[in-house]
């Protein structure tokens, strides 16, 4: 990711680019990683709600794996997940060296 | 049609911020701005003050926001976004626009309580159509944990460190909530993201209302509040709770609570997790946690007493026949 010089960025400060952020990917900050367990999972999507880096990937209401790219692996969609008869949907696990 | 609030529905739509973002792991403003956009069924036109929310969002090219934001400074985050609303009203006059644009101002706690008070104050009064947001993480988070006026009693910022001089903040929080609402103005609210339907519901009945609107919400922040990434869920739930951030709304100064917990959890629970308390739970700072429990109980019985005082008079005549 190459930062733009003064002369290129926009007088004002100015983003003329909604979203831009997005090119900037989040996920290697993560040093636990939330493993999304399928068959556990009773798509109440309080992950997707509760994730504070829209890291939940939600298709047609019905919930998909992560988007590892921006995860910051926080762990909050583990700790809020009810899970199916007590078994969570997430895990969180170290992230591979 | 406004979108049912129902996660299955919300999900289908576009969330105007976007990941990328430079907020902490687990932070719990990004979370509030997720939701209320997604609460929002107009356009929206935002403000942000100074702060960990606005930095960390137009961190130099890069925005997260899609929707028109702009960041002029710390303490004029409602002044700068009363004076879009001002001309967007004169474009509407001239026939020059036509859509119906809601506008939204983001600020911290420091830049609500303290610093951009004057002017959050001034819009009001002004009556301005617009809803001023604060999410309040309780201290000056950005530039290292500052004492706010929204500090809670006892907590170690390093600007009120505990240790052997003063055990933590000994002021009170200032009640913003209530003095918002003493400006007369049509909807003052408080909300949780553990709550989010709460919250969402108030976001949208803010937006249909005329005039000026605002709302508070607790915004858990691990870094300032010294607990762990995942909790900031679990730790706004804590506070609503324990009651020490109740959940309500003013509507044309009646008073309603919007969620009563089945049983009101001490105080501890929420102070316990959180390492800015740690140096209450020792023997000779027993009286702290005292007085911060006495406080949150004299709030709460007072909230209780002002929405009885307040309900609409048919309630206030069946709760009467029912003693
Ligand atoms: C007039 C002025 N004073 C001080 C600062 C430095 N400053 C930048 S962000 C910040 C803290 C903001 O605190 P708060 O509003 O609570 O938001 P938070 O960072 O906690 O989300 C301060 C003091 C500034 N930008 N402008
Ligand atoms: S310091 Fe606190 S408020 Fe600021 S981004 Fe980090 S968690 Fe959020
Ligand atoms: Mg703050």
């Amino acid at each position: 990711m190459k930062l733009k010089g003064w002369k290129e960025v926009e007088p004002g400060a100015v983003i003329k680019e909604p979203g831009s952020a997005m090119k900037f990917k989040t996920g290697s900050w993560r040093s636990l990683k939330p493993r999304w367990i399928p068959e556990n999972c009773i798509n109440c999507l309080l992950c997707w709600i509760y994730c504070p880096d829209m890291a939940v990937k939600v298709k047609d209401g019905k919930r998909e794996d992560f988007d590892y790219d921006y995860c910051k692996g926080c762990g909050i969609c583990a700790l809020e997940c009810p899970g199916k008869k007590g078994k969570k949907a997430i895990v969180m696990e170290e992230e591979a060296k | 049609m406004a979108t049912p609030l129902s996660l299955k529905e919300l999900s289908k739509k576009e969330i105007l911020f976007t990941p990328g973002h430079r907020m902490c792991a687990g932070c719990g403003a990004p979370i509030i701005v997720k939701m209320v956009l997604l609460a929002a069924d107009y356009p929206v036109i935002a403000s942000n003050a100074t702060g960990c929310l606005e930095v960390s969002t137009c961190i130099s090219d890069y925005t997260a926001w899609k929707i028109p934001w702009i960041h002029s400074a710390f303490e004029n985050a409602a002044a700068t976004i009363s004076g879009v609303e001002t001309m967007y009203r004169s474009l509407k006059k001239q026939g020059k626009i036509n859509d119906e644009i809601k506008f939204i101002s983001f600020g911290g706690d420091g830049g609500t309580y303290d610093i951009g008070f004057q002017s959050l104050s001034g819009a009001m009064e002004r009556g301005h159509d617009m809803l001023y947001i604060c999410y309040d993480n309780g201290a000056y988070m950005n530039t290292g944990i500052q004492r706010s006026s929204a500090t809670p009693f006892g907590a170690d910022t390093t600007t009120c460190p505990a240790g052997d001089v003063i055990p933590g903040k000994m002021q009170q929080r200032k009640d913003l909530t209530k003095i918002m609402a003493a400006h007369n103005i049509p909807y003052a609210a408080q909300a949780s993201p553990s709550h989010w339907g709460d919250l969402m519901k108030k976001v949208r009945k803010a937006l249909e209302i005329k005039g000026p609107k605002f709302m508070n919400v607790i915004a858990p922040c691990n870094r300032g509040w010294r607990s762990k990434t995942d909790d900031a869920i679990t730790l706004s739930r804590l506070a609503v709770e324990t009651c020490c951030w109740p959940l309500y709304e003013i509507e044309n100064g009646n008073t309603k609570i919007t969620f009563k917990p089945r049983e009101k959890k001490p105080l501890v629970d929420f102070l316990k997790p959180q390492g800015r308390f740690k140096h209450l739970f020792t023997p000779e700072n027993e009286w702290l946690l005292k007085e911060a429990q006495e406080q949150v109980d004299k709030n709460w019985e007072r909230l209780l007493a002002e929405e009885a005082c307040f309900a609409p008079k048919e309630t206030k005549e069946k709760a009467s026949k029912e003693q």
